[in-house]
């Protein structure tokens, strides 16, 4: 049966469905509807909910429970986010796994409350300190909200590895039905075989989860490690959808509420007979940089369109190597991108 | 043979609590003395098996080495958040976490307040060495007025530095703490009672009294620049003057 929801309220029951056994959190909008719906859904349940003090406290808190075995969850929306830094790098270090929701708002600085995609490059290029990476998922529909939740808590898992939900208000706040899972996740299971949990070291040996390795070359070996697991991640989870790019002439790339209106702009472009396409990634890290690769065939132009000053956009050149042009359409300071305007830029690209 | 063996009983080792690493702390220094006292209590309470510490960052950084339990990693100031996140999970486990001056009353002064004031059901052990240790003696905000330290080269200065922080009068108002008591490590008749109190702030946690913290005045000779001894001297004479020794709160004992 289908519900009509806002996508905050989706991604709360995806992460539910998924055995989330605590939520820890802070008020900022556009996300209050989580700390809200958990509030009254996790207690409900007999699960953890938490208003933390700071941004801080509450990612510290997701470690903590994520060290204890438990799948946690925080979320915010960007200037928490910037916060939450600090625990984004030692989750990584110390190989736990997390999931963060990231209810993206305009920036710099406190912005403003509109939606907006100015994130991009703090969520995959590393807005924490050190050689780390993290699965980056971009949902784009309040169904993807839920199932995107889900993921994410089995994506970490699978890799001992924080996961981020990149998202923005406008998803965030709109409403549409969805579908839930049939069966919900016991929250009190461990799942995936998590021999190093902290819970007591009765019949074993004491457990330690650090990311401090002073002893010469122990970092090196452990970075190396990281490396590994980080590449297997490239390998197989990269995520995208491609619409009618087999003989498009124009290839858009957006993500998020941005792929959204570049749909409609796309299928208007083909009404009017011009060849377009879209590439929407749905994980933006890892990205789909093997596919944008495959479409840079001689002849195409790509349009790359983003609620920002160009992010997403350094990424779709370096996968396009040069082989073709590649033209940025961008909207700061939390105003949507308009169908219009890319319709209007196929357009003027086509010639 | 056999009779003199029976004769033989085991009155002082090492407690189970504790690993064979030998500690990497200066000579003089008191964390291996509050190691041991922790140690002891988790012993004595038979909690080992079911015991999570939280390491900070500071000179017990490497505590995870010397205490036989399951032990994380804290970022710096984190570990009361990250001890709240594992016992909100898991509340049948004994959370605590070990924390210097700077961790728990600088960087991590909101996680520290906020824990105490929901009252979480954990044992806080917090070392004052009244400067940081680890990075080579700076200001604490536990450095007293007039102490030099490699950021108060002239002595702390109130109208620049501030005052010392007093840790457990500020967490006495707090409704949610259950028992703050500071104690020493200077003599042994002060070593006893700190073993007393640390055992109390675990006791507190079986028996699911609330937030409990210990905080211990601490020799830090080597980056006071004192012998072991006089560092000794310098507690008793200079610190506890500031930081009077004593029960803050016990909701317990009403
Ligand atoms: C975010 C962050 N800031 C600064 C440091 C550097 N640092 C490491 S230990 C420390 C001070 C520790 O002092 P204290 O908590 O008093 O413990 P002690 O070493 O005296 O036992 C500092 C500032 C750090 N590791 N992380
Ligand atoms: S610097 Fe001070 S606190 Fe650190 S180990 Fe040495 S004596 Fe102990």
């Amino acid at each position: 049966m289908k519900q009509l929801v806002k996508g905050n309220i989706a991604l709360c029951e995806g992460a539910i469905a998924a055995g989330c056994k605590a939520y820890f959190g802070y008020p900022i909008t556009p996300q209050n509807e989580v700390p809200a719906h958990m509030s009254k859904r996790m207690v409900e349940l007999g699960r953890v909910f938490l208003q933390a003090e700071s941004e801080l406290a509450a990612v510290n808190m997701v470690l903590g429970a994520s060290a204890a075995g438990y799948r946690a969850m925080t979320s915010s929306s960007s200037p928490g986010i910037s916060l939450k830094q600090e625990g984004i790098s030692y989750l990584a270090g110390m190989e736990l796994p997390a999931v963060i929701a990231n209810i993206q708002r305009g920036g710099p600085g406190l912005g403003n409350i509109a939606g907006s995609q100015a994130d991009y490059f703090q969520a995959v290029k590393g807005g924490g300190h050190g050689d780390y990476r993290m699965i980056v998922l971009a949902p784009y529909s309040v169904q993807e909200m839920y199932d995107h939740a889900y993921l994410a808590f089995e994506l970490a898992d699978k890799y001992r590895n924080p996961v981020m939900l990149l998202t923005d208000g406008v998803v965030g706040q709109m409403m549409e039905p969805i579908e839930a899972r049939a069966g919900n996740l016991d929250a009190e299971k461990k799942y995936f075989n998590k021999d190093w949990v902290l819970d007591g070291c009765a019949g074993r040996k004491p457990r330690l989860l650090r990311s401090l390795l002073m002893a010469e070359g122990d970092l090196e070996k452990h970075n190396r490690e990281l490396e590994k697991k980080y590449k297997s991640m490239s390998s197989d989870e990269v995520r995208f959808e491609s619409l009618e790019t087999d003989d498009a002439e124009i290839v858009v790339v957006a993500y998020g509420i941005s792929a959204r209106v570049a749909k409609t702009a796309v299928k208007k472009a083909r009404q009017e007979g011009i060849k377009a396409g879209l590439i929407r990634p749905v994980t933006l890290w890892p990205f789909p940089s093997k596919t944008i690769n495959e479409n840079a065939r001689s002849g195409r132009k790509f349009l790359v369109a983003e609620m920002n000053l160009g992010q997403m956009v350094e990424d779709v050149k370096l996968a396009v190597s040069g082989r073709c042009p590649v033209e940025f359409l961008g909207r700061p300071g939390g105003g949507l991108v308009n169908e219009q305007e890319i319709f209007e830029n196929i357009q003027a690209m086509k010639g | 043979m056999e009779a003199r063996e029976k004769e033989l009983r085991k009155v002082y080792g090492k407690p189970e609590a504790l690993t064979s690493t030998p500690h990497l702390y200066c000579p003089g220094c008191g964390h291996g003395i509050i190691h041991r006292l922790v140690a002891e209590a988790i012993d004595e309470l038979g909690v080992r098996e079911r015991t999570i510490g939280i390491a900070p960052v500071g000179c017990a950084v490497f505590a995870y080495d010397y205490f036989n339990v399951d032990v994380s990693e804290a970022p710096h100031g984190r570990p009361p958040a990250v001890a709240t996140g594992i016992k909100r999970v898991s509340p049948e486990k004994i959370v605590f976490t070990y924390q210097g001056d700077g961790d728990l009353a600088a960087i991590g002064t909101a996680e520290t307040v906020h824990a105490a004031n929901r009252g979480e059901n954990i044992t806080v052990i917090f070392v004052n060495n009244a400067n940081y240790g680890m990075t080579g003696g700076q200001m604490a905000p536990t450095t007293i007025i007039g102490q030099k330290t490699t950021t108060t080269p002239f002595g702390r200065e109130a109208k620049r530095d501030g005052y010392p922080i007093k840790v457990c009068e500020l967490l006495s108002s707090l409704e949610g703490v259950s028992y703050l008591e500071r104690v020493a490590v200077n003599n042994p008749k002060n070593v006893i009672k700190a073993k007393k109190a640390i055992k109390k702030a675990f006791e507190n946690q079986v028996a699911e009294k609330g937030f409990s913290l210990v905080e211990v005045l601490s020799q830090c000779p080597v980056d006071w620049g004192m012998t072991p001894k006089d560092a000794i001297k310098w507690v008793e004479e200079t610190m506890m003057k500031v930081f009077p020794l004593g029960v803050y709160k016990d909701k317990g004992s009403i």
